[in-house]
């Protein structure tokens, strides 16, 4: 398709061919036929499902309108443009639907959360614990911060250790080749088909119950980093991928070894890549449940040190509190939740906004300074 | 991954020394009274619901990966892309949440349409002697399908998009040169060279969907007699059975939970090699170059 688009541009310059060929055009006719497919499909349905048919409600409307646009509008379609058109026609509203399904679920988890959630969102949320908070007391009294420290600290010493250990693996798959390259990869993806409660089991069977540990914040953080080590590994593999063979061979010929050009050029190269693969999996990480459930133990007080005693964390908090049967701990569950959803997007975004550009764009920060330096 | 297979089995012999066999046959769980337990009635449910959840998300991520790949303005294609990276990143918790208090008491109106005229099929038949009122509709292996449908679409759509977006330009220009329409190409070069994509991506789906831990735990009310009905109430799975047994269980729960996990572990384990050997088989290596 680029192809084509761009082929098209540059023959069109020289003055002597044919006018150009959109691909993409949308003629008049084609939204006429859209919006009074629409309207009479309204009007149709609001005829049949409302006044003739003994039924009502929103969703059965809606669907009936639906139906008879997709009716209307590929007869119209077939009137005017024959039977190839119209099945055309029928498959592009097919994938729009799709795909607006896909979107939708997105959008409305994202503002029931919030309209849930912003009742009980105090900034003593984010400074007090629940150790003066019983069931009954109100919902803004008390707040998660023992639950938020607890995330951070688990989620850092979970990226400690991963993060070193994937973008090491993914040098070693994609710049060293060793023998060992094949078999890692298939580990690497195997890894990540473990489901985040097997994860749990596995840090409860071998740290807690094989090596006599308690549950700690420490334990937590070892079942997240099972989680994180296959996906960082994953998309810091792809990022190296993406750095062009020109640049390594340019460095080799150079005289650079093996480790130079890795670390000179390589790594630097993919540098913004690598920080969204790791900013991603924090994303990911962060909301997982199911493994905390079994290793950290949960507490309602406030527990600086992840290596003694149980320890809280924002996702167990939520599942644990929205079990409750009073309205405040549910509502103290939604804040939570919102908490938890703000961490993720503020995190994706910025995931997005540094990792946006290929490797071969350079931010304006890096531009200032390689002026400064008199190279660019 | 062999530490944790072998931990796993090292802590869940215990209970499949006990259990023996019967882990595969015996439907009912409470190894912690001495009793008999077994995943026969498990399976069917943990598979009942990734199949409920697949038979949503693959066609709505295959119609989504299209419109990235062929349908959308380009100006909004990244936009998309970034929003269903988005959805893989919002927690499962989450959707958990939203899936008990909003969506439930919505779609159960669909379950009792889905029972009052499609009753024949056994999918979708209630045995319950008060005739199809709403009470029996929650908590159901529909319900919870939905939800992980949820989860499942994005990794389907991100598979099948990358895959689709390889399909040759050349074939795909040759096909418009001959007049076909978009749908045209999509039919006749995109798809036929996509189905890898969509195999392995339906197949990635399903080891999600099958893990899913949460989101089960909080729709699911657990039962334990395997039964075809999907939107009558109780279901249960593998990792939800986990997540809800583990703090009230003694040491023989607890290592039965384990073998439990493994037998999870084990066919996740499976479905993700496939799927991933399918993906890998229909992908071309093209490197970049300056």
């Amino acid at each position: 398709m680029s192809f084509a688009l761009r082929r098209n541009k540059t023959t069109s310059d020289t003055p002597d061919t044919e006018s150009k060929i959109r691909i993409r055009t949308i003629e008049t006719i084609d939204v006429t036929v859209m919006i009074g497919s629409a309207i009479s499909a309204f009007a149709l349905s609001q005829l049949l499902y409302e006044t003739i048919l003994p039924v009502s409600g929103a969703l059965g409307f809606l669907l009936t309108w639906y139906v008879f646009f997709i009716a209307i509008s590929w007869l119209a379609v077939r009137e005017i443009r024959g039977t190839v058109r119209a099945k055309d026609h029928l498959a592009r509203v097919a994938v729009w639907t799709g795909a607006s399904l896909a979107i939708i679920p997105l959008v409305l988890v994202v503002l029931y959360v919030i309209g849930k959630g912003y009742h009980s969102l105090r900034p003593q949320f984010f400074s007090q614990d629940q150790r003066y908070v019983g069931a009954l007391s109100d919902s803004t009294e008390g707040g998660g911060a023992h639950a938020i420290i607890g995330t951070l600290q688990q989620v850092g010493i979970a990226s400690l250790i991963a993060v070193p250990l994937g973008i090491t693996t993914a040098v070693y798959m994609n710049e060293v080749k060793g023998r060992l390259a094949k078999p890692l990869r298939t580990v690497v993806d195997a890894m990540s088909a473990v489901p985040s409660i097997v994860a749990g089991l596995f840090i409860y069977a071998a740290w807690i119950l094989a090596l006599g540990n308690q549950q700690t914040g420490l334990a937590g953080s070892l079942a997240l980093s099972v989680l994180f080590l296959p996906t960082v590994t994953r998309t810091a593999e792809v990022v190296l991928r993406l750095v062009p063979g020109g640049l390594r061979e340019a460095s080799l010929a150079l005289g650079g070894t093996e480790w130079r050009t890795t670390s000179r050029v390589v790594l630097p190269t993919s540098r913004s890549g690598l920080v969204t693969a790791v900013i991603l999996g924090v994303a990911r990480v962060i909301g997982e449940t199911a493994p905390l459930i079994l290793t950290v133990g949960g507490a309602f007080i406030m527990n600086w040190n992840p290596l003694a005693g149980k320890q809280d964390s924002l996702p167990f908090f939520v599942f644990r509190l929205i079990r409750f049967p009073q309205e405040a701990q549910i509502a103290r569950a939604w804040t939570g939740a919102l908490v938890l959803l703000i961490l993720v997007l503020v995190l994706f975004v910025i995931a997005r906004a540094i990792g946006g550009r290929g490797p071969d764009n350079i931010s304006r920060l890096k531009k200032r300074r390689l002026k400064r330096k008199g190279l660019a | 991954m062999a530490l944790i297979g072998g931990f796993l089995l090292y802590r869940g012999i215990d209970a499949l020394r006990i259990s023996g066999w019967g882990f595969i046959t015996e439907s009912q769980w409470a190894p912690d009274m001495g009793g008999a337990f077994g995943i026969a009635s498990l399976l069917p449910y943990t598979f009942s619901i990734a199949f409920v959840a697949l038979f949503i998300a693959v066609p709505i991520s295959i119609a989504t990966a299209l419109f990235i790949t062929e349908y959308a303005p380009r100006r909004i294609r990244r936009f998309l892309t970034a929003t269903i990276d988005l959805l893989a990143a919002v927690p499962s918790l989450i959707y958990g949440l939203w899936g008990l208090f909003y969506l439930q008491p919505r779609i159960i109106t669909l379950s009792k349409w889905l029972a009052d005229n499609l009753g024949f099929v056994p999918f979708f038949k209630v045995n319950d002697d008060f005739g199809t009122s709403l009470g029996v509709f929650p908590s159901s292996t529909f319900v919870a399908g939905v939800i992980v449908s949820l989860m499942v679409i994005p990794i389907c759509t991100s598979v099948m998009r990358e895959v689709f977006g390889q399909a040759p330009p050349g074939e795909r220009e040759g096909a418009m040169a001959l007049g076909g329409t978009r749908w045209g190409v999509v039919r006749d070069v995109v798809l036929p060279f996509g189905q890898g994509g969509i195999i392995g991506g339906s197949m990635l789906g399903l080891g999600r969907a099958l893990g899913e831990t949460i989101a089960v735990t909080l729709i699911i009310s657990p039962s334990f007699d395997a039964k075809w009905s999907i939107v009558e109430q109780g279901s249960n799975s593998i990792a939800a059975l986990i997540a809800l047994k583990f703090s009230e269980s003694t040491e023989t729960g607890i290592s039965a939970l384990m073998a439990a996990g493994l037998a999870l572990f084990i066919i996740t384990l499976l479905v993700n090699t496939a799927a991933s050997s399918v993906v890998n088989r229909s992908r071309s290596g093209s490197a970049t170059e300056i």
